[in-house]
């Protein structure tokens, strides 16, 4: 059995060190992390000298420690945000209690439900982006898909901490199975239908960190409203890293729209065919990909009325995005919501009971601040002078999950036959043919300060670092 | 009123680079940072410079600062309108004091020239007069040098003035290096440091007008102070002011630039100079009057009034030729601050005696400011013409302003 340095190896603000059952569990689970980490981590890049950030501790000054690390002996810790004093539960039936320290018995199975689903995303979406290093447009945006790997690693590691602290037997039995589970596996996939998909490119994986990471920012974001303190500072301190992957996502699309708009300019064209012969990825194929990401995105969100969403909120386990910035009475039982629905074959809008939408009141603030983003892609576009706007479809389009499942719906909102569905999907899908392309501009970039073509540099580096900097040795 | 010249660091967030984690703002333990549909912005006021917010920021973008005088300091809600950052309108560099006019460029920059000072843009004007002529800068570079023959080196001073400042003028035979009045130029000194690193370039104002120190010849002037103690008054020789005023006739210098682009004189007829200036900072006045000289006789009806302070008359570089020049042309204004038996005098002192023709010429659009001279001269300076301008009707702060705006208020310190 591995025996652990607690304050040097696991840095953490839990009282790790004084807590015998927890060291006993995570003696157990630490191990397996390892061993799953060199199987389904980062392909052929474990001996890797990275420049990675360390959260060390949760004040402003030691959470983001930088150095070169090798991946396995990344330090994950467990931290939270610092305990706020005498913290009320702020939404639903108990809004005004103490918020719990430890769970409430009768919310046990739906809590550990909510945080084995959260835990689950985590390690998934390292497997999906095991090979992606292969192919790094350079050694900046190498480091960087690292980064995001390790901090999903340690989320995991939140997650589990809490399962093993807080949930007993049954919490270990979780925390073992969040490693057992692979994405895309057809026997014992991961538990969320985006986090099974292939991330194949790097257009695709920029795509990813945008949208479907920012889906964890809204579910982190309320839950980090939760009455059950531990969770909710936990997830709480998780934003403050998934604030770094969204940033991978914007700023990667963002570098590949200016280098596109950059050949567009020079070659005085808006000719796809000619711009992929030049080496660049066309802005309609942009397009297609965020079209694919944004609805398979929308679908994490889940049905668009829940019993068990209103279930969470009544029972104070699960608030709303920005809960205390709204000025409602928190409890929302006689208020209601606008979802849109389907009647006749036709898209309209009905005014249902909020508790009841919840998932729809987040997947709104998800679309709002995912637009924002878009925007200021389409700012690279209007400064290089092209006419091209990008613009996220509708939310009804291509939706697998909710009212919408298996409607036929256009990227402007028109429900459309079958017939029209087809002969559009190529131009509102990725086709295997874009993949493809994608795929073939994919070819690893190593020289620091070196970019592969069909992406810009980054306007600074990371760290205050030159973009030169070597931000993995290879060895 | 008095003047308000505090300048402040001010916290900034890029919007090109910032993608709106609201981490900053989670940070932040004042409640400085705030945010609406658009930008996330610092409030100046609020913001304390704690850093708590620097390094949890994923993009970089939250790691941005200016040099502002607090009272332009940029608001919240004009941070909100911003698709990107506003450019930083001042630089500053280490001080070489007393070394003579040395200068550092705003445009450009001028390629790690040290020795230099300030064009100050905070406090004055970022952009030259309308009718300036277009500058030449950075033509010569560290890199690239041009050399220079030195074709006439003069004391200035009284031989009994314990201040040594000559009158260097240096030759580019057929090379062109055209320079506007205001502009300097750098000197690379030969020799190394002790520590064996080359010495960096010095910066000095150009003293003659476009058209050569002689008219119609490829040279420029220099108004050099020999250097013999540091700014605590501590024996040290300067490396390139002694260089330079040992010079003899016929040596060669290695010279780089030209440098500056806004402190530039303007070109229409009937604008008038109003010229402020301590020691060497009576460089670029001279150079701007001289030309101004030989412009007359071309039908120019601008008033030029000069405001010029030194220790004692013996000091004070150029006073014979200044002496000469016509009443009608320029009226010169000499400020002793070590004269014995009288008073101490400063250039502001005499601008308030003369407060009445100085609030006529602020009053009058087509007058521009010049100020050069040691640093510790610019708030007295500005506080006189606050004085002047408030005094007689015309309310300092927007006045001020719209000098800035319009490239009317030049300040060079060092």
């Amino acid at each position: 059995m591995t025996s652990i340095d607690y304050s040097e190896k696991i840095p953490n603000n839990v009282n790790l060190a004084g807590d015998r059952t927890l060291q006993r569990a995570l003696e157990q689970w630490q191990p397996n992390f390892i061993s799953w980490w060199k199987d389904m981590g980062p392909e052929g890049s474990q001996a890797f000298d990275v420049y990675l950030r360390t959260a060390v501790s949760v004040d402003p000054g030691g959470w983001a420690h930088f150095d070169y690390v090798k991946m396995p002996e990344y330090r994950w810790g467990i931290f939270m945000s610092p305990a706020q004093q005498d913290r009320q539960i702020q939404f639903g039936e108990h809004k005004g209690q103490p918020a719990w320290q430890e769970v409430p018995g009768e919310h046990r199975a739906n809590l550990r439900r909510i945080i084995v689903t959260q835990g689950d995303t985590e390690p998934a979406s390292v497997e999906q982006q095991r090979h992606l290093g292969l192919t790094a447009p350079s050694s900046y945006d190498l480091r960087n898909l690292f980064q995001v790997n390790v901090e999903e690693g340690r989320h995991l590691w939140a997650m589990v901490y809490l399962l093993q602290r807080y949930f007993g037997r049954d919490g270990r039995e979780e925390a073992e199975a969040l490693l057992g589970r692979r994405s895309g596996d057809q026997d014992n996939p991961r538990i969320l239908g985006a986090f099974n998909e292939r991330t194949p490119d790097w257009l695709a994986f920029f795509m990813f960190t945008y949208f479907t990471d920012r889906d964890g920012k809204f579910q982190l974001s309320a839950l980090a409203e939760s009455g059950f303190d531990p969770l909710a500072r936990t997830t709480k301190f998780m934003l403050t890293e998934e604030a770094h992957h969204m940033f991978v996502g914007e700023s990667g699309v963002s570098r590949v729209i200016q280098r596109t708009c950059a050949v567009m300019n020079q070659l005085k064209t808006d000719d796809p065919q000619k711009l992929r012969a030049a080496g660049v990825i066309d802005l309609e194929t942009v397009q297609r990909y965020l079209n694919f990401h944004y609805s398979v995105t929308l679908d994490l969100f889940g049905a668009d009325q829940s019993s068990n969403a209103a279930m969470f909120y009544s029972a104070g386990l699960k608030g709303r995005f920005e809960e205390n910035k709204r000025s409602d009475d928190h409890q929302l039982k006689d208020a209601s919501y606008k979802i849109l629905g389907v009647d006749g074959g036709a898209l309209v809008e009905r005014e249902v009971p909020m508790l009841n939408a919840l998932n729809e009141v987040l997947r709104d603030d998800f679309i709002k601040d995912s637009i924002g983003g878009v925007s200021r892609w389409n700012k690279v576009i209007e400064k290089a002078g092209i006419p091209f706007r990008l613009a996220v479809p509708h939310k009804a389009f291509n939706r697998q999950i909710g009212t919408f499942a298996g409607l036929k719906v256009s990227p402007d909102g028109r429900v459309v036959g079958q017939e029209e569905w087809q002969r559009n999907q190529s131009v509102w899908l990725p086709t295997a043919e874009d993949r493809a392309f994608v795929a073939s501009l994919m070819g690893r970039v190593v020289e620091p300060g070196k970019f592969a073509n069909w992406i810009a540099p980054p306007p600074m580096g990371i760290n205050k670092q030159p973009i030169e900097f070597e931000y993995v040795r290879f060895n | 009123m008095s003047v308000h010249l505090e300048v402040i660091k001010q916290h900034l967030i890029d919007p090109e680079i910032c993608i709106r984690c609201n981490t900053c703002e989670e940070t932040c333990p004042v409640g400085a940072i705030t945010h609406d549909g658009k930008n996330y912005v610092v409030n100046a006021e609020l913001c304390n410079l704690c850093m708590a917010c620097v390094s949890p920021c994923p993009t970089g973008a939250i790691d941005n600062w200016r040099q502002i005088r607090k009272d332009d300091a940029y608001s919240v809600d004009e941070q909100y309108t911003w698709e990107e950052l506003p450019k930083q309108t001042t630089i500053a560099t280490s001080v070489e004091q007393g070394e003579a006019a040395p200068k550092t460029d705003e445009g450009g920059g001028t390629d790690g020239v040290e020795g230099g000072i300030e064009v100050d843009t905070v406090l004055g004007s970022t952009l030259p007069p309308w009718s300036a002529a277009r500058p030449y800068v950075n033509i010569y570079t560290h890199k690239a040098p041009i050399t220079a023959t030195v074709v006439g080196n003069y004391r200035l001073t009284a031989e009994t003035s314990e201040s040594d400042v000559h009158h260097i003028v240096l030759d580019f035979g057929q090379m062109p290096f055209p320079v506007l009045e205001g502009q300097s130029i750098a000197v690379l000194p030969p020799g190394a440091t002790a520590e064996g690193r080359a010495h960096h370039a010095r910066q000095y104002s150009i003293a003659s007008a476009r058209d050569g120190e002689r008219r119609g010849y490829n040279n420029l002037s220099l108004t050099v102070k020999r250097v013999v103690s540091d700014a605590q008054g501590q024996a040290r020789g300067g490396v390139c002011s002694n260089y330079l005023c040992d010079l003899k006739k016929g040596d060669t210098v290695q010279v780089i630039g030209p440098f500056g682009s806004s402190f530039l004189m303007p070109n229409h007829p009937n604008s008038h100079l109003l010229m402020i200036c301590t020691g060497t900072g009576s460089a670029p006045m001279r150079a701007m009057t001289e030309y101004r000289r030989r412009r007359r006789l071309k039908g120019a009806t601008g008033k030029l009034m000069l405001f010029f302070g030194a220790r004692t008359r013996e000091e004070l570089p150029y006073f014979g030729p200044l002496m000469n020049l016509p009443k009608d042309f320029i009226d010169v204004n000499l400020a002793f601050s070590r004269t014995q038996g009288q008073p101490k005098k400063y250039v502001q002192d005499l601008m308030r005696e003369r407060a009445e023709e100085v609030a006529g010429m602020l009053r009058d659009e087509n007058t521009y400011i010049y100020v050069c001279g040691l640093k510790g001269m610019e708030e007295g300076v500005l506080q006189a013409l606050a004085d002047i301008a408030n005094q007689s009707g015309q309310p300092w702060e927007p006045l001020w302003k719209k000098l800035k705006q319009l490239g009317r208020l030049h300040l060079e310190t060092y």
